[in-house]
């Protein structure tokens, strides 16, 4: 029988893992329900999560491609604005559904105990559906085009990982802060759209003048970029030390998300 | 084994901000910190609970009674870990399950059986538990039929009953009960209250918070009774309901204070009197109601009356929609309700008053007291023993004829 000893919360913490893993139902009961009402919902569910990457490509390669005429690495433009959306709404996607969770979980929080971090942390299963949906999308332009990276694309799920992670640390801060301020859910969409276009998701970073160069350099996601490019499209490979700051970064972000939102939790009922 | 619940000096202080309102935006926060750097906020500090101790041993059933704001719900709250303490400690033998409010766990979009699984999950049932009692569950709950319909197209009572059986399944060795036996019609409320004594009788510990004192003498072994936070008494459950009768007057007292009571406060009655301080069982029993004014108010109001007995037992409820009573803001109005054909038991009962639109606006509880007289309406004199567990007198009559 295992004993519970409840004090009052401390300053810093870390979440009780134990305690996470015994609730793990919850994380997947919770993604099973993300999952389940956006595709039951939606008329047209499946395609929604094709339509919205592959418009998204298109119109970039027409503006960055056609208009501007930037190079795209030797790869076709709108394969390339593609796998580059698909990492970014990876991203996006996970970083604006977990920031929004713990709000629209209002009556839950307030009122049923269970680790509240698992919120948060089970927007990562819809997500990740609707990525492997777009990921099987990326397979079939890889063989129209016939462009087929090497054996690289194996390092597509420990990048998919490092995104989701990145993501999570961001989402899982926003969460906890949204709980007490609310115009954290119109300030972020703001953020993300910025930094979209700070990132080279649209267009390479060949095309950015060099003595621009070390402002991109400065952007984490960036450094993901180019490695899930060089994944999925066999670009040139990315240099040690963006890949390994890249897997700092993650790490990093995710752990200062989780002491954010532990410092949080216990306020969430009275708050919310 | 040691106690199934610890609790020792336990606390629990709320911030009121007077600063107007507490920033809800990051931005106002932010410029209202550039505006003032040094500036605290005032505030008051509330004691929701203070210094609670108590131990609870296993396989007891412990009825928690109190007036409203005496802090029941958040000593659950806190005992189930919703919301964390301001001071001490609490220490718990074994896993604490909830039934707070039945069905929050329920997502409208999903099937019956997908909600078992998501709810038993946050209640904190592992997969194999759920599948264990998930025959049991549905065959409490009768929705056998309707399992794979979206629970939005339930009806209300298919809808509580549902949620009520995952939770009353949950297989935690302390479980935490808010007033959620008062639902579903009354075959269903006798099955709950069987299954909740069970979980008693199994040697695992029941927290029971409720109004209903009956459900608390027919469910609890001991009781503990709150008032303004703190523990007052802890015992038997008749001593903990002896204390609750006690507390009326100085209940009475604090929510005459209009400020302090519950309700928006857009209008407030400014007082309620009984027509005489006592009626006889029979007598036609006359509360007038005062209501103050706001110009500012669109539309009219209503009022609905209750009249409970000493133990906090609602007797009846008169709500001025029924008879098509609607009251208009713009003047002060002197309500008279006259309730006629209700046989009460001689007794001491309470009156409570709601002033009502969409929401309450005013819940005045222990507005006014009043006596029924200690002469039953009958032809003949009995001793008590002839009306006693009633919880109303009636006009009846008997007539024999030879068969």
């Amino acid at each position: 029988m295992s004993n519970t000893v409840i004090t009052p919360p401390g300053r810093i913490s870390m979440p009780r893992w134990r305690e996470l893993w015994e609730a793990r139902e919850v994380f997947y009961r919770f993604g099973q329900r993300d999952v389940v009402l956006r595709y039951r919902q939606t008329a047209v569910g499946v395609a929604w999560v094709l339509i919205q990457p592959l418009v998204s490509a298109g119109i970039f390669s027409m503006i960055f491609g056609n208009v501007a005429q930037l190079p795209s690495d030797g790869v076709p433009y709108f394969l390339f604005a593609y796998v580059g959306m698909l990492a970014w709404n990876l991203f996006s996607g996970v970083v604006s559904r977990a920031s929004s969770s713990l709000v629209s979980n209002q009556a839950l929080v307030a009122k049923v105990f269970f680790p509240r971090m698992l919120v948060p942390l089970s927007t990562s299963l819809s997500v990740l559906v609707d990525f492997v949906v777009a990921f099987g999308l990326y397979v079939v332009l890889v063989l129209v085009y016939g462009a087929a990276p090497g054996w690289q694309i194996a390092l597509v799920i420990p990048m998919t990982v490092l995104i989701l992670t990145l993501g999570l640390g961001i989402g899982l801060a926003a969460s906890a802060i949204m709980v007490k301020y609310r115009d954290v859910a119109y300030v972020l969409p703001w953020l993300l759209q910025i930094g979209l276009y700070a990132t080279p998701v649209a267009y390479s970073l060949s095309a950015v003048p060099p003595d621009l160069e070390w402002l991109f350099m400065l952007n984490p996601l960036t450094w993901v970029l180019e490695s899930f490019r060089y994944s999925l499209l066999g670009t040139s490979a990315p240099p040690t030390w963006q890949v390994v700051a890249s897997i700092a970064a993650s790490i990093l972000v995710f752990l200062g998300g989780v002491l954010v939102f532990q410092k949080n939790e216990r306020t969430f009922a009275d708050l919310i | 084994m040691g106690n199934a619940i610890t609790v020792s000096n336990l606390s629990k202080t709320y911030r009121i901000s007077h600063s107007g309102s507490r920033p809800t935006r990051a931005t106002e926060a932010i410029v209202d910190r550039l505006r003032h750097p040094l500036r605290r906020d005032p505030f008051e500090v509330f004691d929701a609970l203070s210094d609670i101790n108590f131990e609870v041993p296993w396989g007891e059933a412990v009825g928690i009674v109190g007036r409203n704001g005496a802090g029941k719900s958040t000593l659950l709250k806190i005992l189930t870990r919703i919301t964390a303490p301001t001071t001490g400690r609490i220490e718990l033998g074994g896993r604490i399950g909830s039934l707070l409010e039945v069905g929050t766990g329920f997502h409208p979009e999903l099937t019956g059986r997908e909600n078992i699984y998501l709810n038993g999950a946050l209640l904190g049932m592992s997969r194999n538990e759920i599948r264990r009692s998930f025959d049991e569950i549905v065959e409490f709950s009768g929705v056998e039929r309707f399992l794979d319909t979206p629970v939005k197209r339930y009806s209300s009572g298919m809808y509580v009953r549902l949620a009520f059986s995952v939770a009353a399944h949950l297989e935690s060795e302390i479980l935490a009960i808010d007033e959620v036996l008062a639902v579903g019609d009354a075959q269903f409320k006798r099955k709950s209250l069987a299954k909740m004594r069970d979980v008693a009788t199994d040697g695992r510990t029941v927290l029971y918070v409720s109004h209903q004192m009956a459900t608390v003498t027919t469910l609890c072994t001991s009781a503990m009774f709150l008032s303004g936070g703190r523990l007052v008494y802890f015992g038997t459950v008749d001593g903990a309901l002896q204390r609750y009768r006690d507390s009326y007057e100085e209940f009475a007292q604090a929510q005459s204070v209009a400020e302090r009571r519950p309700g928006t406060g857009e209008l407030r009655a400014t007082a309620v009197r009984v027509s005489e301080n006592t009626f006889t069982s029979t007598e036609d029993k006359i509360i007038e109601i005062d209501v103050g004014t706001n110009p500012a108010m669109v539309g009219e109001y209503f009022i609905a009356c209750q009249i409970h007995d000493v133990n906090g037992v609602l007797i009846t409820k008169c709500d001025s929609r029924l008879v098509e009573a609607w009251f208009d803001p713009s003047t002060e109005q002197q309500i008279r309700l006259t309730v006629t054909g209700l046989w009460l038991r001689p007794g001491r009962y309470g009156v409570a008053v709601y002033v009502c639109k969409q929401g309450i606006l005013d819940a005045w509880e222990g507005a006014a007291t009043f006596e029924v007289l200690p002469e039953l309406p009958y032809p003949e004199t009995m001793n008590d023993e002839a009306v006693a567990g009633a919880l109303v007198l009636s006009d009846f009559s008997y007539e024999g004829s030879d068969a």
